[in-house]
């Protein structure tokens, strides 16, 4: 099952391969039936999910997979390393709690996605095969637990990136698109090496080969005392797990590393702004979770203050930035950094309040920006502008919109009542209640006034009021003396069409029903979550 | 002073010759066939012909079954220790058979050949003959025979680069690459001449005991001879600061026979370079670097490094496909010194396993090149625009290959990359800082790789009309063989890995 959820869009991709280009109606179809297939199958897993098992690493005295569940293990590759013997590559895949809450979130924005996917006219046909391919590399990574296969998956999704905002994307857009890439990529190929020394440093304790699987590396007793990775390299330790989270870091994406996103946003087409922002930041903060940290527990235990530190740099700064934007996608763009500031100091808590909020951030994160950056694209398809200061008043003729605009808005904010105050929240519980990030968490509080100054501002100086001189539309007076407003080159519906709201709704309503119910996904969410800050406390670690 | 044989010494000579000549059987297939295509171009005088094409593909693919019967054989010397048959030698033989093959396919392909050429019968010729030097380059363990097959592979190449007479590019291409070629290989003959000096033997293996026993008696002359012979396999197998022939030969010949040259060729170099280093050069005692006058070690790492970085460096502001793929050549020539540079066997594994998976993806870029120069008439990066919409096929194919050139997962070439760094890190933190190196070049050299890439899909054609342009079945499917092939061994290079495992071992060395 989990493989088809994984590999559905890939089936797609290939059926679109074979449709001849000029029916393009066809191929949006085959691509929505993929992605809704996947959502009726996350759908699926999730009604048999058994919150209770924890997954994260394997039970010490069961079987080796652990407690992950719909768990699929064929061996893969039997590489023989000369003067090493046979090593284990497999094709293991699987969920836990952390995981399952991903593949949710990635079934969803994929669906989203492709219904956001459905104006565009230019090569129908290249787009979805490569959308496609994203997809299936997306949901590839919640589900790896081998970490060869992590990776394909995880590189594999770059060269879709590169091109669907290469080939789709605004005026600057060869720019972004190698910068994308190459900021990337650069994170990636240290992994690489990382990945090299975790494998010649750690075996399977059943067959005493040396292995890929991230349930066998996140066991401390299964790596060899003197390898490279061993537990007696203290400083090669500390090299990799700084080299592998700058490598995640990069994705999240976490101050100094932040410049690619931007003008990745800025750049591409909104489907794939929401495809980025919805669910490729969380691969960065996923591979954390799943891998820095329980990985590399005691240097994590070591460095908490620090990623506190840089989760609270993204915070302010990437709301300072937001603040003084004028282009309203780059406005969102940098609250993306700063929100995702919220994931990285819930973990820099190292506790379970701090852990659950991250991971619940993560969720929430990834359905309002995608909301947030639907909604930027619905304005600039009929105003062709994304400029705050080109709008004004539009409240009054576009009411429908902005009142999905002011939800999606709140949220962002967190106010209260909506799924992002919960997670905001959780992630601050944890951080006071940390004695190591107790200060940084006072300093974060107030990216939360910064937050609501940018977005109530921007909400106020486009949709309150009246029309600007210069603005993007023109006022007509009708017979009846009613006043509409007419955007120039637009001929469709002026508030939102159906296809927009099939959008926009199930967003809202998850925002709003996670706000005041959010049992369904912490529910999934707590006993991986204290598995985890089992694994990674230093009660535990000091047994070793 | 030099007496003469008894008869029962010659008597054991000739039956010891005889012995070698069974192991010796590829070759001489080789050698008939080369004869036999000379003779065929005699008596039908053409132009361009699938029908020489066909026997000279046949032919090569009909050695491959003696190459394979010798896998049944002991290995070991013949000839008096002039050459040598071990799993080594084999895995090369397969090799340069194989890429004498796709050089003759690929060169059907090139509409160049039709307008430049009147006759094309020694072409195949000299292919065929270049596949015997290269054999020989790979199985050789005397001084001797290393500097005449090294000669042979020489001069085929320079008639070969020089093929179009009428084309100043090619003349002047040919005309370096004999120039430097003739100094190069000139001092490495100096350089053997003070091995001898030194050991009196011209055997490898022998040199390698005598330079151990020797000590750091005369480490002055061996500094200078290492240089000298360091100097002619660089320039063999592409390696700064010895490359400067690359740009100007690569850009210079016909497309097959640049992918020919920068897949076969340096492979040549690399049997060559890792025969002798590992078996002339002692390594086994602590101190062996003061035993050579020089470390190799260090020399090797250089050129390494200095490979890697100007390769990729330089390569970024290319603007012709060929040229750009000739210092993305040196830059892989770089990544090659880092596995013989781990020595063992797990460094000849990956190094191995580099060869096969450059072997195949440079084959198949250069193809995709030639069909689309056969189209647009030109090798600039200009010319690309917008080709990703006019000849899908090609530009899927040309982005696999990129992708796998810059070892992104899911292609070989990824494969390739980890075995090399595995190799590395296999050693602990001792050779880190070159994997480090290599993984930054390895970054950068995906800039220049995707300007190609950028040029096809994300710029508009110069021409507006995008038509698909048709480039003819045969072709498309070769192409396509090509990316799955590259996809395919990206995801399952078991038998890949397996096969360069079975290789590493060579003759005369035990290695760890």
């Amino acid at each position: 099952m989990l493989s088809l959820i994984v590999f559905l869009p890939i089936i797609a991709g290939l059926i679109i391969l074979a449709v001849p280009s000029s029916q393009k109606q066809i191929i949006r179809i085959v691509s929505l039936l993929a992605a809704l297939g996947q959502g009726v199958l996350a759908v699926l897993i999730w009604k048999d999910y058994n919150p209770a098992l924890p997954g994260i690493i394997a039970s010490p005295n069961g079987s080796p997979l652990g407690s992950f569940q719909f768990v699929e293990r064929v061996p893969w590759i039997n590489l023989d390393l000369a003067g090493f013997g046979p090593l284990n590559i497999e094709y293991f895949i699987g969920v836990d709690g952390i995981s399952i809450t991903m593949v949710i979130l990635t079934a969803l924005v994929s669906a989203i996605g492709v219904l956001s996917s459905w104006p565009i006219q230019k090569q129908v046909k290249g787009y979805f095969i490569l959308y496609n391919l994203l997809a299936t590399a997306m949901m590839g990574c919640f589900v790896a637990l081998d970490f060869f296969l992590f990776y394909v998956f995880w590189e594999v999704m770059l060269l879709p990136m590169y091109f669907l905002i290469g080939i789709w994307g605004g005026p600057n857009r060869e720019y972004a698109a190698i910068k994308f890439f190459l900021y990337t990529l650069f994170g990636s190929v240290f992994m690489l090496l990382v990945m090299i020394g975790l494998y010649f440093s750690v075996t399977d304790p059943i067959t005493g080969n040396h292995t890929f699987s991230l349930v066998a590396m996140a066991t401390q007793s299964n790596y060899i005392k003197d390898a490279i990775l061993g537990p007696d390299n203290v400083v090669w330790r500390y090299v990799a797990f700084i080299v592998l989270f700058i490598g995640f870091a990069i994705k999240v994406p976490m101050f100094p590393f932040h410049t690619w996103l931007p003008d990745a946003h800025v750049e591409a087409p909104t489907p794939i702004s929401v495809i980025l922002a919805g669910v490729l930041l969380k691969l960065g903060t996923y591979g954390m979770i799943r891998i820095n940290f329980p990985l590399f527990p005691e240097v994590f235990q070591a460095g908490m203050y620090v990623i506190g530190i840089f989760g609270a740099i993204n915070i302010i700064y990437g709301a300072f930035c937001a603040l003084a934007q004028q282009d309203l996608k780059k406005m969102v763009a940098y609250s993306s950094i700063s929100h995702m500031g919220y994931v990285l100091l819930g973990l820099s808590a190292g506790n379970s309040e701090g852990m659950v909020g991250a991971l619940y951030q993560m969720f929430n994160h990834g359905t309002i920006t995608a909301m947030l950056f639907l909604l930027v694209g619905v304005i600039y398809d009929r105003a062709h502008t994304r400029q705050i200061d080109k709008f004004g008043g539009l409240a009054s003729y576009m009411p429908v919109y902005a009142g999905l605009v002011t939800v999606a808005w709140f949220a962002s904010l967190g106010l209260p009542g909506l799924s992002g105050f919960i997670s905001e929240a959780l992630v601050f519980v944890g951080a006071f209640s940390s004695v190591t990030t107790r200060y940084i968490a006072m300093v974060s509080v107030l990216g939360i006034v910064f937050g609501a100054a940018y977005l109530l501002w921007s909400l106020q100086r486009m949709f309150l009021g009246q029309r600007k001189p210069g603005a993007a539309y023109d006022l007509v007076t009708d017979d009846d003396g009613h006043q509409h407003i007419h955007f120039h080159d637009w001929n469709g519906k002026l508030d939102l069409d159906a296809r927009e709201l099939t959008m926009l709704v199930p967003l809202v309503i998850i925002t709003i029903v996670l706000g005041i119910y959010p049992m369904p996904i912490l529910g999934m969410l707590t006993a991986s979550i204290n598995k985890l800050v089992e694994v990674l406390s230093p009660v535990v670690l000091s047994q070793l | 002073m030099f007496e003469l044989p008894s008869g029962a010494e010659i008597q054991s000579i000739i039956a010891s010759l005889k012995a070698s000549v069974g192991f010796f059987i590829p070759e001489i297939y080789l050698s008939l066939l080369f004869m036999l295509l000379i003779v065929i171009d005699l008596v039908i005088k053409s132009k361009k012909n699938i029908l020489l094409s066909l026997i000279t593909i046949s032919g090569l693919a009909g050695s491959l079954f003696f190459i394979y019967q010798q896998h049944s054989l002991q290995s070991g010397e013949l000839f008096f220790g002039m050459y040598v048959l071990d799993e080594f030698a084999l895995f090369f033989k397969y090799f340069f058979v194989l890429s004498g093959i796709l050089a003759v396919v690929v060169t059907m392909a090139d509409e160049q050949f039709d307008r430049e050429v009147k006759s094309m019968g020694e072409y195949y010729a000299l292919i065929v003959s270049m596949v015997i030097g290269m054999i020989m380059m790979a199985s050789s363990q005397d001084l001797l025979m290393i500097f005449l097959s090294m000669e042979l592979v020489s001069f085929t190449a320079y008639i070969l680069t020089g093929y179009f007479k009428k084309n100043q590019r090619s003349s002047e291409a040919a005309l370096k690459y004999l120039v430097y070629g003739a100094v190069s290989s000139g001092l490495m003959v100096y350089g053997f001449s003070l091995i001898y000096g030194l050991t009196a033997q011209t055997n490898i293996i022998k040199i390698g005991i005598e330079l151990a026993a020797l000590g750091s008696h005369s480490s002055v002359v061996m500094m200078l001879a290492s240089l000298l012979i360091i100097t002619g396999f660089g320039y063999k197998i592409g390696a700064v600061p010895f490359h400067f022939w690359a740009p100007d030969v690569y850009e210079g010949a016909p497309t097959p026979i640049t992918a020919y040259l920068s897949v076969a060729s340096k492979a040549a170099g690399f049997a060559l370079l890792m025969r002798f280093f590992y078996i002339a050069i002692p390594h086994s005692t602590v101190s062996w670097s003061s035993i050579v006058g020089i470390d190799w070690l260090t020399f090797l790492m250089i050129l390494s490094v200095a490979s890697m970085i100007y390769g990729n460096v330089v390569a970024i502001w290319q603007k012709n496909v060929k040229r750009l793929l000739a210092y993305s050549s040196i830059a892989h020539a770089g990544y090659l010194l880092l596995g013989l540079i781990v020595m063992g066997k797990l460094g000849t594994q990956a190094t191995l396993f580099y060869l096969l998976s450059y072997f195949l993806v440079n084959f198949g870029a250069f193809y995709v090149v030639i069909l689309i120069a056969n189209k647009t008439g030109s090798e600039n990066l200009d010319d690309y625009k917008g080709l990703g919409k006019t000849m899908p096929i090609a530009g899927a194919a040309l982005t696999v290959f990129l992708i796998s050139l810059v070892g992104l997962p899911p292609t070989v070439g990824f494969i390739g990359k980890l075995m090399i760094f595995s190799a590395l890190l296999a050693k602990g933190s001792l050779y880190l800082w070159l994997a480090f190196i290599g993984i930054m070049t390895s970054v950068i050299s995906l800039y220049y790789y995707m300007l190609i890439p950028l040029n096809m899909y994300l710029r508009e054609p110069k021409q507006a009309d995008n038509q698909q342009i048709n480039l003819g079945v045969l072709p498309q499917l070769i192409m396509t063989v090509f990316m799955i092939l590259t996809l395919y061994f990206g995801l399952f290079f078991t038998p890949l890995s397996d096969f360069s495992k079975y290789s590493s071992s060579l003759f005369g060395i035990i290695l760890q």
